[in-house]
Parts: structure tokens; sequence; C-alpha cells
């Protein structure tokens, strides 16, 4: 896929670092996104504690961390699928809340929950519901993906790959200002794995923030512009990713860099 | 045992010979039976989504309500519609009684529960799995009950067979508010009951047979409508 086209499906045509402080459309960017002693409480435990963050326009964030260091669930509090115990989350444009601000970003799942239609239908669904329906963003959507050939198929019956490369054209579909991508190739094959990772690129390419939940060292570095490392619910470490597979600050990092078990 | 052989004879001798009455009572069974169904579909399959995907005060008093309704017994419901429909009760002036709409009312009132209980099953599994994509979509309520009944079309079309066996195999209401009318309201679940008190036995046992043979063939056309849709679609 050419990088114009790529380029083509998104509102903004290049990565930007520094913040406009106002788009096309009228609205304020969403980003940077400030969080602040954020906590999500599990019966007596916190999940997520006491995290702080922030996240600029820019570089391709990667979050990484042991199981159990609450990246998903960071993922889905800071698209507000789940309700912080306390703390906040505010991003740049606080004028919008709650399905406001939701509905400017998209989430990638691990395991893709596709609706039980054809492939299109699926892309269908997902341009209706953002007020976008039109099938030639859906044709062009398809060949983005490398799913033209598919269309009509049920989607339940692609291969994994082919799955999660749909939920990807589903969630671009929205023309998300912010991409979160949660383990999205967790059980993909090098080869799958390649190709979701060469549409997370163009996207980004295309000005779209990508954070990036991932436990694939290799894949980390082959993506990351930063790295935000999770420890026990809170941010151990946030830093530049060369810089942090080089020489990282933490002790928890570089214990889970050289494969020493981080609880 | 006698009865059993002579009745398989009766039965295929009545079918292949084409007994108009047979015919008759036949397609008024499934006229009323199908209706109800629709009906109750109509009625039940958004009551059913909607109770499966809203969150309101109530709803778990209303879900134990809704699955008791299930087991309603067919005379009670006749009685009920008896009342409503004769001359002294509130609907009398529709003249309702004793006609093949009343008995498709009552049905209606039998199955609806059935239609919108199992509906509220299959839909709540599913909401399940989809709940998280059609937040992060922002999918609107209404959007996602009509997604959600069209994603479980194939599972749903299980329900709609479990109201018309329901319907089929009832009664105690057709006879109460339809009173059995040879050739206006005689259907055969009422055939087979006056013809089992009149002692023709045989004849009660035919009538069964062909009884059970059409709710075969509706079973074996939806299963394999959900066959074929499941190797189309996955």
């Amino acid at each position: 896929m050419p990088m114009d086209e790529a380029a083509a499906l998104h509102r903004e045509p290049t990565v930007a670092a520094a913040i406009p402080t106002i788009m096309a459309d009228g609205k304020r960017p969403l980003l940077p996104l400030e969080v602040r002693g954020l906590v999500y409480r599990a019966g007596l435990r916190n999940l997520i504690d006491e995290l702080d963050l922030t996240l600029h326009a820019g570089p391709l964030s990667v979050i990484m961390g042991p199981n159990g260091a609450g990246k998903s669930l960071l993922l889905r509090l800071l698209h507000g699928l789940l309700t912080p115990s306390c703390g906040e989350i505010r991003w740049h444009d606080a004028a919008g809340q709650g399905e406001d601000v939701r509905r400017r970003q998209a989430l990638v799942f691990q395991r893709p929950v596709l609706l039980r239609r054809s492939v299109r239908a699926n892309l269908d669904f997902a341009l209706h519901v953002s007020g976008r329906r039109s099938a030639a963003r859906r044709d062009e959507l398809l060949r983005h993906v490398g799913l033209s050939e598919r269309a009509r198929q049920p989607a339940r019956l692609l291969s994994g790959g082919e799955q999660q490369r749909l939920a990807l054209a589903r969630a671009l579909a929205t023309e998300p200002e912010v991409l979160f991508l949660d383990e999205p190739t967790a059980s993909l094959d090098p080869s799958a794995t390649a190709a979701i990772e060469g549409l997370v690129r163009q996207a980004h390419a295309a000005g779209t923030k990508i954070v990036f939940v991932t436990h694939d060292l290799g894949q980390a570095r082959r993506l990351a512009g930063e790295v935000v490392f999770l420890h026990h619910g809170r941010v151990a470490e946030q830093t530049d990713a060369m810089r942090f597979f080089d020489q990282p600050e933490s002790q928890a990092a570089a214990d889970y860099l050289s494969g020493r078990l981080v609880f | 045992m006698q009865n059993f052989g002579e009745a398989f004879v009766l039965a295929f001798g009545l079918v292949l010979q084409a007994d108009p009455d047979l015919i008759e009572i036949v397609l008024l069974s499934l006229r009323v039976s199908l209706a109800a169904v629709v009906l109750s579909c109509a009625i039940g399959l958004p009551l059913g989504a909607l109770l499966a995907t809203t969150r309101f005060a109530g709803r778990g008093a209303s879900i134990v309500a809704l699955n008791a309704l299930m087991g309603l017994p067919p005379v009670v419901v006749g009685l009920l519609v008896y009342l409503m429909l004769s001359n002294a009760g509130p609907l009398g002036w529709l003249q309702l009684l004793y006609t093949p709409t009343a008995m498709i009312i009552a049905q209606t009132l039998l199955i609806t529960p059935i239609v919108a209980a199992l509906t509220r099953e299959v839909v709540e599994q599913l909401q399940h799995e989809y709940d998280e994509q059609f937040r992060s979509l922002c999918v609107p309520p209404g959007v996602a009950v009509r997604a959600l009944l069209w994603d479980s079309r194939y599972a749903l079309l299980t329900v709609a067979l479990a109201g018309f066996g329901r319907a089929i195999a009832e009664v105690g209401a057709v006879i109460i508010v339809g009173g059995n009318i040879d050739h206006l309201t005689r259907v055969m679940t009422t055939a087979i009951a006056l013809e089992t008190s009149k002692g023709n036995l045989a004849l009660a046992l035919a009538l069964g047979i062909v009884l059970l043979s059409l709710a075969l063939i509706v079973n074996a056309l939806v299963m394999s409508l959900k066959t074929g849709a499941n190797h189309a679609h996955g």
C-alpha cells in the first residue's frame, strides 16, 4: 500500500509533533492527554495505582510491562470503557466528555469482536454508526487492508490475521484521532503480524496517534517511538524508545528487558 | 396396540385421499398458529431484546415474571380472553368470540412470553460478546438492539419454532375461545379432543399423527434453513 493512499484515509496528512490549536473541523485536538493520580480498584486491590502519564501527539507510544501490570486496563480506562475509581483523565479538548471523546478514538481488541455478517457489512456498520456511511469509503478501506477479495465472505470465517485486519479497518473507518491497540498481534503468525504492523505504521504516518500495547520486545523495537513501561499499575518509565532499550532508567524495566520475571 | 396400527392406516388414508375436512382443519390450524407466531414475534422479539440490553429498576423482577409466564396454563389464558371478548366483556363489541381471530389472540398471549423470554436469553449472550465493541463505537441503543436481533436471527428462528410448537399443540385456550365449531374454528387439537370424547380413538390418533407430522415438517424446514445459513455465514 503506497503511503499517499494510506494518507488519504485520514484527516491529518503528517505526524504532528506540534499541537495545532484548532482542527479543520473546528474542534480542538484531543492531545495531549494528561492522566493524574489514576486509580482503578477491584475489591481491595488497586490494579491501577496512582498512575500519572502524559501522551503527546507525535511519537508512536508503545505500552509495555509484565503480565498484570495493568496495560489492557489502562487502555480501557483511557478509552472510557471503564470508569476510574479516582484520579483524572484530561484530554486537551476538555469540552467533549464521555462518548464525545470516545467517538474521536478507536480501540482494537486482542481478540477482534466481529459482527455475524459479511466482511463489508462489518465495515458498513462502523461507517453507519460513525455517520460516514459510503460504499466508496468502505471499498477504499477494504483495499487498504487487503480484504477486497473477501468482501462478501462471512467475517467469522476469515483467518485470525484477516480478522484482525478487518478490526483495524473498522477502527480506521471512524477516522480516529487516537487509535488504541491492545496486543492486536498476540495470536498471529509472523506474516500476519507484519501486515498489522505495516497498517499501524501507515496510520501513524497519516497523523493518527497510536497507543499500542505489546509483550513482544521485537515488535516494540520495530514500532515504538516512545515506550511507557508499566509495573504494578504505575508508570515505571516513559522514555524515548531507543533510550529505553539501550539504557532503561528503572530497575523493573531493566529486569524485564533482560528476561528476568518482574512481578 | 390395535388402535395404533389402525390409526397409522387411517392417518395415511386421510392424507392420501386429501380428505377435504382434514385439509380444512390443517389449514386453519396452520393459519391460526402461524399468525400467532408472527404477532408474538412482533411483540416478543423487541421486548426480549430491550430486556436484554437495558438496565432499570425492577429488571430482575421483570425477567422472573416473564420466565414464569412461559408456563401460563392455556385454559387460564382461554378464560381471560373469553371474559374479555364475551358480550359482557370490555371487548365484547368486537364480536370476536368463537372466531379464528379470538383463537389467534389467545395463542398470541400464550406464546409471547415464551418468545420474549427466550429472545432475552439469546440476545443477552450476544450482547455480552458485543458490549465492549459497541461501547467503543458508541453505538446508539436503538441501533444496538436492531443489530443484536439481526445477528441472532438464526438462533431466534429456534425461538419462533418453540412458540410455534406451543401454539400448534395447544388445545385449552382455543377450545374455550373458538368453541370447536365445525368448518369455522375446528383445528387439529380440538378435533382430536372431540374424536377422543366420541370414542373414535383411531381417528383421534390418526389426527395426532398428522399433527406430529406437520410439526416435524415445519421443524425440518427451519433446521435446513439454519444449517444452510450456518454454512453461508459462519
